[in-house]
């Protein structure tokens, strides 16, 4: 296996932005050795941004097929993601949602072809 | 840090790794479909070796993927990286208090290894920061014993799992386990009402935005979420000032 086949500039650029962007957002607060906070809005707002993040960046990802809101029931991605999802709810851990959406989608995807 | 003697000779180190061990499957195999989930979707080994060990962080290299592969601006991966990772900053800034007495390096290594389970774990632990600097020590230690194992898990897991890819053939679709990581990061962050309000005008946004360029439909999902989100929250809090 080569190592570095397929590694272009770009995505390595982009990817130590990302580690920039990770310490960035986990150190900001310990930089500083000032005594400061927040604003309020800006506190109350941050934390809708996580989730909001999450939903935008995921649902499209499950619901949609080449750029078009699914059209056909028949979708492993959607039952695979609710199954999961429903058992996150049930059980609150992130192992088993992975095991019982892949559970689901896999036969559908694999025997199905959905 | 780990490598330092003050921190891992002190029992407070062990005490967090034993406390700490129960969620290592957890962690593992969320790394190691992160490590599939880095190569199926188009990465080099290389790239993904190098993703595993600077970014750290789950939820924003998955989110990060699928716009790399779509050869999205390098602004729009980034600036998604930083929404994605927006809860970060909230961690740091309730962790301030705990790791003010550190040096200044020593603090900022620690913030950056401290992800969500190591932030739930150690808050979960200590529920407030001390003034006492025999405690401050033991919660340093603590917290290095905490993101030592965390990292570590997370580290050998994803690297076998950018190994394992390639014997596991793509149309499989393994690759979907990392949405369902992403689906589990999600519903674990829907712990209210209007937390769920904000997810679900997110995703109606992004969805109805689809074909803007530059996948700018997440940047606008996540301002329209939390502007709605923020003046629903005022609005519910005049009606009931004027019921009082």
């Amino acid at each position: 296996m080569n190592l570095m086949e397929g590694t272009d500039v770009w995505t390595l650029a982009v990817i130590i932005g990302l580690a920039g962007v990770t310490v960035l957002t986990r150190s900001l607060f310990f930089f500083s050795s000032e005594e400061w906070s927040l604003p309020d809005w800006a506190q109350r707002g941050l934390q809708y941004a996580p989730i909001a993040a999450m939903a935008a960046v995921v649902l499209p990802e499950v619901l949609m097929q080449q750029g078009q809101f699914l059209h056909t029931w028949m979708d492993a991605r959607w039952m695979g993601a609710a199954v999961g999802a429903a058992v996150y709810f049930w059980r609150r851990d992130v192992l088993l949602t992975i095991v019982a959406g892949m559970l689901a989608y896999l036969p559908l995807h694999l025997v199905m072809g959905w | 840090m780990f490598f330092k003697a003050e921190n891992y000779r002190h029992p407070a180190f062990m005490e967090a790794v034993r406390d700490l061990a129960p969620q290592v499957p957890g962690v593992a195999a969320w790394g190691l479909m992160t490590g599939v989930a880095m190569v199926n979707s188009g990465l080099s080994v290389f790239e993904a070796i190098a993703m595993t060990l600077f970014v750290y962080a789950g939820s924003s290299q998955l989110a990060a993927l699928p716009l790399i592969v779509a050869g999205a601006p390098a602004w729009v991966i980034l600036a998604t990286g930083f929404c994605v990772n927006l809860r970060f900053m909230v961690f740091s800034l309730h962790l301030r208090k705990y790791l003010m007495h550190l040096p200044r390096l020593e603090r900022m290594l620690l913030g950056y290894l401290t992800a969500d389970m190591s932030y739930a774990m150690f808050t979960r632990r200590f529920e407030n920061p001390s003034d006492d600097p025999s405690d401050q020590r033991a919660q340093a230690a603590s917290l290095a014993g905490n993101t030592f194992l965390v990292w570590t898990s997370w580290i050998v897991a994803s690297l076998l799992g950018i190994f394992l890819a390639n014997i596991i053939p793509t149309s499989w679709g393994l690759g979907f386990a990392g949405t369902l990581c992403l689906v589990g990061i999600l519903c674990s962050l829907a712990s209210t009402r209007m937390r769920i309000f904000a997810a679900g005008v997110a995703a109606a946004t992004a969805i109805a935005a689809y074909h803007l360029p530059l996948k700018l439909n997440i940047v606008l999902a996540i301002g329209v979420a939390v502007i709605l989100s923020m003046s629903l929250e005022r609005f519910g809090k005049t009606r009931k000032g004027q019921a009082a």
